[in-house]
């Protein structure tokens, strides 16, 4: 059974996103690291780019899977998690303390479109 | 071990090479122009080219040495009298823009082979300009969209390939800018009927379909799958790759197949190379025949011409594909004749059935009843290893591993094909081997899980090469 | 039976038995019956080997060698012998792609020298394990720079390969690319006006060095207004000039790509020749195709392996880079040997023996004052020249004295060729017969 977080909210396609105020970090889930194996990369777009919810925004790969990264909000990139870029075997160690991208959200309301940690955690499974 | 690279053998002012004296001299070139960065080429002597290379060699595994039985891939005897006919100056030395009139004979190696493959498979036409069964794939799914666009129909942008269908099915279409719609499988493995005719309306350009499929399983349903695809005013792809199982049998354009391609290195002897090169000839029913890219071989009066066509789909390579691949499979062609074909269909779904029912006490047959060229098994029944261990676990046998992971279907996928080539003695002596091995998992799991033990290298770190990777001799120095 | 097939009527029998069927057929009951090819096939006979000799060579005899003094894509280069003898070792002939690294050190290494010889002559950073021809890696170099800047145009130089170009736009139709052609000057890229034509649609700008016409070009220039753009220079290269002009990385070039036949493959009516494509390094991840990595066994034993292939079709599927699945292994061990033989000064003396030999042929033919001189540019190994006379009856006329002459551009216009092996006498002769020709008028 793989691990989620109760303060977190979640995409059906295995990212999380945390609310902070106006912003939200954006990462992937235990569910999605385990299945990828150890990731060897990270693409997540750059600052200033923006992302749509539930449209694609990077991708990460591992020795046998590329997954394209969608985004769980809508929103401006404002900050990369350098340290992910550089040893994204980071995310396989801990997903959720490991973030992808900070973003400025546009529509606070699209949180109502993501899942709590109790029904995902019974679709991830 | 040897482990040297080219470079690390090189020694300054080494050569090998030798050219004639030449009366020509002249001037140098403007150093406006000339290259200011140093090459750092290696300087070697011929014998340390030679030495170096065949000591990479001892490091292979080709078919002439032992059995390979990667599903598929169709992994059959090269005749070395096809290697002995490729390498005649006669078209060795020719030009690919030579008159028609100097080059008659290869136009004429082009204008049978056509021939004889479109009579082993039913369609009316082959072209050869796609290099390997990939390309194939584009270009015949080119041939399938241009054929809607000169309908006037421009809706038709969707193709459908079955969940168990190989990587390059929905990449090629991605390449033509068309999408993909995955159709599921039955639990015995072919093409769900219902969920198929749920998919097809008026955006659908045509359907994939390899028959036998990537199970090994024939789709006994093809000419109803056939009727409601042309019903709904659809094309049907057929991907030849598995087309092993059926030479001399039956033929892809009986079964209502409307394009098609065919691997010569797979099912016509061509060989492999280490990864190419391959052909991936393309061939159409009359009606397409006009779409096939240019140029195309016609005989006019009794000789052979280039045809070029404006309504074609447009050129897919520089020249006309990989021709001494081509000249290969037409020796091949021509030594089997018309009496020993169907021997290819009926003797390597022989040696797939046998090996079947001599494994399945110890392999997950998923999918019971007749398999055709290949079987697929989904790992051990005691599940004590991975697919992937006993795979490494092969490599101390002596023997190439049969295709793993693959189709997805399963989750331990072990696809076996021995094609037709292979004795009962080969085949019994791998079916041993593989019995030894579930039992070894049985006793000794750890055997396989860290195997291989036997082999130059070990299990290699991949994950290591992913993240930072090295990719020529520069990064290391 | 036929040799190829071992089995016995014995051997039949018993597999049957396991299988439990009695007859062949049966192994086909599923196939529908009114699918079954009933009959023989309206094949040739089979013909044993001692046969299949005597028709090929009828099949052979029927081509004419002929001494090649025509370029346009395919020339006439030296073959060391070592490589065949190499090449046909059944270790590298009859392997499959090394997708079981353990036994596949040999194939997976050559790779690697491959990659590293096609960095060291273009300069770049990075390449793959290589693709089928030039023309489809300028191709998939295209897809690339469209893919890598979300744009969707790509200009083309008039100077390119018309055949290069074909299969450009084929490619770019089925994808909805915009191609948009970058006129010539005297067979030059006309550098004015691709400033005209670069936008922010423009993904990449596509040129060929030397160019179709054998012209030597410079585009650092414009590799600077390029990038201006965000968009990305692409030179379609010829591996063997490499050695002695400016390369793709000295002028600003983001992707090199090109065939590889002048590294010492035959002619070969055109195939198998072999693609290479070589890029910058943040590029890496977008190129198509096979690319082979270093790294180390589970002892410490350095090792090869495929990497990266989570980018290709096998398991990207419809979103991979490409559809590619293959590459042209064995060709590009072809040219690992010959770059080995050849080495740091036998790839300079044989790109520059083409130099003069060419530059030889040129000033020949002009001196019979048949020719007008069509190019003021510099050239490499092919020229442009304008013939006063028909070029069509000419070519025929050296044709029946055993020449491959010159392409006929239309207007008078010929493209001439002469690489390292066309000899002075071979040059003297040629000149000589097209005096003869034009004397017999």
């Amino acid at each position: 059974m793989s691990k989620v977080l109760d303060n977190l909210k979640y995409a059906p396609t295995h990212e999380w996103a945390r609310v902070e105020g106006e912003f939200a970090y954006i990462g992937i889930t235990d569910y999605a690291q385990d299945s990828l194996g150890a990731i060897v990369y990270v693409e997540g777009g750059d600052v200033g780019d923006s992302v749509s919810q539930f449209e694609e925004f990077g991708a990460v790969e591992s020795v046998k899977a590329a997954s394209d990264l969608l985004s769980p909000l809508s929103g401006t990139i404002v900050e990369i998690n350098e340290e992910v870029i550089d040893e994204p075997e980071l995310i396989n160690q801990d997903p959720y303390t490991h973030w992808l991208i900070k973003i400025e959200m546009s529509d606070k309301s699209e949180i109502d479109n993501l899942l709590d940690a109790v029904s995902y955690q019974k679709m991830a499974k | 071990m040897y482990d040297k690279l080219i470079f690390e053998i090189s020694q300054p002012n080494r050569q090998a090479y030798s050219l004639p004296e030449t009366e020509i001299s002249g001037v140098d070139l403007p150093a406006s122009l000339k290259r200011q960065l140093p090459l750092d080429m290696p300087e070697v002597s011929e014998l340390d080219v030679v030495r170096h290379y065949t000591r990479l060699s001892q490091k292979n595994y080709g078919v002439d040495q032992g059995f390979y039985p990667l599903g598929s891939c169709t992994m059959k005897y090269n005749p070395k009298i096809n290697e002995e006919m490729a390498s005649l100056p006669g078209f060795v030395k020719m030009h690919p823009l030579q008159p028609e009139k100097t080059v008659q004979g290869a136009m004429q190696i082009y204008y049978e082979t056509s021939q004889m493959l479109a009579e082993l498979t039913g369609l009316a036409e082959f072209s050869f300009n796609p290099f390997a069964g990939a390309h194939g794939e584009a270009t015949g799914l080119m041939i399938m969209k241009a054929y809607h666009l000169q309908r006037g129909d421009t809706k038709r942008t969707k193709v459908i390939v079955p969940d168990s269908a190989h990587g390059t099915n929905p990449a090629s279409a991605s390449v033509c800018g068309m999408d993909t719609i995955v159709v599921p499988s039955t639990p015995e493995g072919t093409v769900d009927i219902t969920a198929l005719k749920k998919v097809l309306n008026d955006e659908v350009a045509g359907i994939m379909l390899t028959n036998p499929n990537t199970l090994g399983i024939f789709e006994k349903d093809i000419c109803e799958i056939a009727e409601l695809v042309h019903a709904n005013g659809s094309l049907l792809y057929y991907d030849g790759a598995n087309l092993n199982a059926l030479l001399g049998i039956a033929r892809p354009g009986d079964m209502g197949f409307d394009i098609m391609h065919i691997n010569l290195h797979k099912t016509f002897s061509t060989p492999h190379g280490g990864g190419g090169p391959g052909s991936g000839p393309v061939g159409v029913t009359k009606a397409l025949v006009h779409l096939l890219p240019n140029p195309r071989v016609i005989k006019e009066k009794g000789k052979y011409r280039w045809l070029t066509n404006e309504q074609s789909i447009g050129s897919v390579s520089g020249f006309y594909g990989n021709f001494l691949v081509v000249v290969r499979a037409y020796t091949y062609l021509r030594t089997l004749g018309k009496e020993n074909v169907h021997h290819v269909g009926y003797l390597s779904v022989l040696n797939a059935n046998y090996i079947k029912e001599s494994l399945k006490e110890y392999y997950k047959l998923p999918i019971t009843g007749l398999c055709k060229h290949e079987v697929v098994f989904d790992g051990l029944i005691s599940e004590k290893a991975t697919t992937l261990d006993v795979a490494k676990r092969l490599l101390d046998y002596g023997y190439h591993p049969p295709t793993i992971y693959f189709p997805l279907l399963f989750h331990q996928t072990i696809m076996i094909e021995p094609t037709e080539v292979e004795s009962k003695e080969t085949i019994d002596d791998f079916i041993n081997t593989m019995i030894k091995i579930a039992q070894e998992a049985e006793a000794n799991p750890d055997l396989l899980k860290t195997a291989p033990h036997n082999t130059i290298v070990r299990r290699l770190d991949d994950v290591k090469a992913a993240r930072n990777p090295i990719i020529k001799y520069k990064d290391i120095v | 039976m036929n040799k190829y097939f071992p089995h016995s009527e014995q051997d039949i029998a018993q597999m049957l038995a396991k299988i439990g069927v009695s007859h062949l057929d049966d192994l086909f009951k599923d196939v529908p019956s009114h699918v079954l090819h009933h009959g023989p096939f309206r094949l040739p006979q089979q013909l044993s080997e001692i046969e299949i000799r005597d028709e090929m060579a009828k099949i052979a005899a029927q081509n004419k060698k002929l001494i090649s003094f025509l370029g346009a894509g395919s020339y006439d280069v030296y073959t060391p012998s070592v490589i065949s003898a190499l090449t046909s070792r059944q270790e590298f002939l009859t392997s499959y792609t090394p997708y079981q690294p353990e036994i596949s050190q040999g194939n997976l290494q050559y790779i690697f020298e491959f990659q590293s010889m096609i960095c060291e002559l273009t300069g770049m950073d990075v390449s793959n394990a290589s693709v089928y021809d030039g023309a489809t890696a300028t191709a998939e170099a295209m897809f690339m720079a469209v893919s890598q800047t979300k744009r969707n145009r790509v200009l083309v130089s008039a100077t390119i390969n018309p055949r290069i170009l074909a299969v450009l736009k084929t490619y770019a139709y089925f994808r909805d690319v915009d191609l948009v052609m970058i006129p010539m000057k005297e067979y030059q890229l006309e550098k004015a006006q691709l400033g005209q034509l670069l936008d922010e649609n423009v993904a990449g700008v596509i040129v060929q060095n030397p160019n179709f016409y054998g012209q030597i070009e410079d585009y650092t220039d414009i590799s600077e207004i390029i990038h201006e753009n965000k968009s990305l220079l692409i030179s379609n290269v010829d591996p063997s000039t490499l050695s002695v002009l400016k390369t793709p990385r000295e002028m600003g070039v983001d992707i090199a790509c090109g065939d590889g036949q002048t590294l010492g493959i035959p002619l070969s009516f055109g195939g198998p020749y072999v693609g290479f494509m070589a890029a910058t390094e943040k590029l890496l991840r977008k190129m198509p195709g096979r690319i082979c990595g270093m790294t180390n066994d589970v002892d410490g034993k350095r090792g090869f392996v495929l990497t990266l292939q989570a980018r290709e079709q096998h398991i990207r599927r419809e979103k991979a880079n490409s559809n590619i699945c293959s590459n042209q292994s064995l060709m590009a061990l072809h040219t690992v040997i010959y770059m080995s033989l050849l080495g740091k000064k036998g790839l300079h003396e044989v790109a520059m023996r083409a130099y003069h030999h060419a530059h030889y042929f040129f000033k020949q033919l002009l001196a019979t004052k048949l020719f007008e001189q069509a190019v003021k540019g510099p050239f490499f190994k092919e020229f442009v020249l304008k013939y006063k006379g028909n070029p069509s009856l000419l070519n025929d006329y050296l044709l029946k004295k055993g020449y491959l002459s010159g392409l006929d551009l239309g207007k008078q216009m010929m493209l001439f060729c002469a690489t390292e092996m066309r000899t002075k006498a071979q040059i003297d002769d040629f000149v000589k017969k097209v005096e003869e020709f034009s004397h017999v008028r």
